[in-house]
């Protein structure tokens, strides 16, 4: 076996084994995931440099999906290319997967028990609490920009959204038409 | 044909949650609860409940779910792989154009005014899951029983001690549970 081959599989072992560590034991989102993949890659194993990493961490934000697999996708890809993203993938994905299987087999289990629905049926009350001080910041943050237009934005997603049930995808295709717009018409000022 | 139903609409989920996180949250909910009947709104409740408590993506966690649920493993493959797939071709593209480019300005743009839209439909997601814990009905009306005091103080409690004393999400989550099945025994 010629020693190109055995380093990449060393590689994709490592790589595999390590979004799967991560994606097990990261709770907390992708911004957390991320920058523990920072860590790994960049500080420890050092086969990315920190330049490249700021770089991949814009990508896997700015593309739609979980920002995780985003990441493992680009790194993935920088490490050990198709079969980098594969392997990868694989790891961050196999976890919320197994877990989510095994709950989903005790779910209607779960649900009959009279304890469990009480503790379930309180606990909205608390999830909703942790989305609504999530909210209540990322507004906080658009109102700050004291941009009209953003703020404009947010309300009448709001509207159309919750009382007039106007379909998210469509919501989120026009807002970036409008901002693709806006950034064009800018930059057309701009050169004059 | 439900493998098919499942790929597309969490190919829908994956290609349209620009963010991560909370903001795939809107979009399940449109495809799962309000498009198909998947889930109910309760059903959706629970699973965001689990997603905050276990570890991994919100999206990939409730394409496993909702595929185990309707189709069981194959299923939830299916789900799993339509949910991954548009990450797979859009992060491949935006990293070749910006090998390219150098250049991301007019995406950065253009997720620049997505943001305050998305604010908002994380929003209303967490209000389909408070309005029906407060309000009986399902809506916000003040008819005779139609409110519950609890529920509308706990919520209240949670935000004020996740504001206030930036206390751990899933501390307070499952503090709430706890509360409510204390109640639940004693009355």
């Amino acid at each position: 076996m010629d020693i190109d081959v055995k380093t990449k599989r060393a590689r994709l072992k490592t790589l595999f084994f390590s979004t799967l560590y991560l994606s097990t034991f990261t709770f907390g989102g992708g911004y957390v995931i991320i920058s523990l993949l920072k860590k790994k890659f960049v500080d420890e194993l050092k086969w990315i440099n920190n330049e490249e990493m700021l770089d991949y961490v814009a990508i896997a934000q700015s593309a739609p999906g979980p920002i995780a697999v985003n990441g493992a996708i680009v790194i993935g890809y920088k490490v050990c290319g198709l079969w980098g993203i594969f392997f990868a993938v694989l790891g961050a994905v196999i976890p919320p997967f197994v877990i989510l299987t095994v709950i989903s087999a005790f779910y209607s289990i779960f649900k009959s028990n009279q304890y469990i629905q009480a503790a379930l049926f309180g606990m909205k009350s608390g999830v909703s609490a942790v989305i609504v001080s999530v909210v209540w910041d990322m507004a906080a943050g658009v109102v700050k920009s004291k941009d009209a237009l953003l703020i404009a934005i947010m309300v009448i997603a709001f509207i159309l959204n919750y009382y007039f049930n106007v379909n998210a995808v469509l919501i989120i295709l026009s807002t970036l038409a409008i901002g693709i717009a806006r950034s064009l018409i800018t930059r057309r000022i701009a050169k004059r | 044909m439900i493998y098919l139903q499942l790929f597309l609409a969490f190919l829908q989920v994956g290609a349209f949650s620009f963010g991560g996180g909370y903001a795939a949250m809107p979009l399940i909910s449109a495809q799962v609860v309000d498009k198909y009947g998947w889930l109910s709104a309760s059903d959706f409740a629970d699973l965001v409940t689990i997603s905050q408590m276990t570890p991994g993506p919100i999206a990939i966690n409730a394409a496993t779910f909702v595929g185990n649920q309707l189709a069981g493993i194959p299923g939830a493959l299916v789900a799993t792989i339509g949910v991954i797939t548009p990450s797979c071709i859009f992060v491949t593209i935006l990293a070749f154009l910006y090998t390219r480019y150098k250049e991301l300005s007019v995406l950065k743009d253009a997720l620049l005014s997505l943001r305050p839209a998305v604010v908002s439909m994380i929003f209303v997601a967490g209000l389909i899951i408070l309005v029906p814990a407060i309000f009986k009905s399902g809506e916000i009306s003040f008819a005779e029983g139609n409110f519950s005091i609890r529920p509308f103080l706990l919520f209240i409690g949670s935000v004020f001690v996740l504001r206030k004393f930036k206390l751990d999400p899933i501390l307070v989550m499952v503090a709430c549970g706890v509360i409510e099945v204390i109640f639940y025994v004693m009355i």
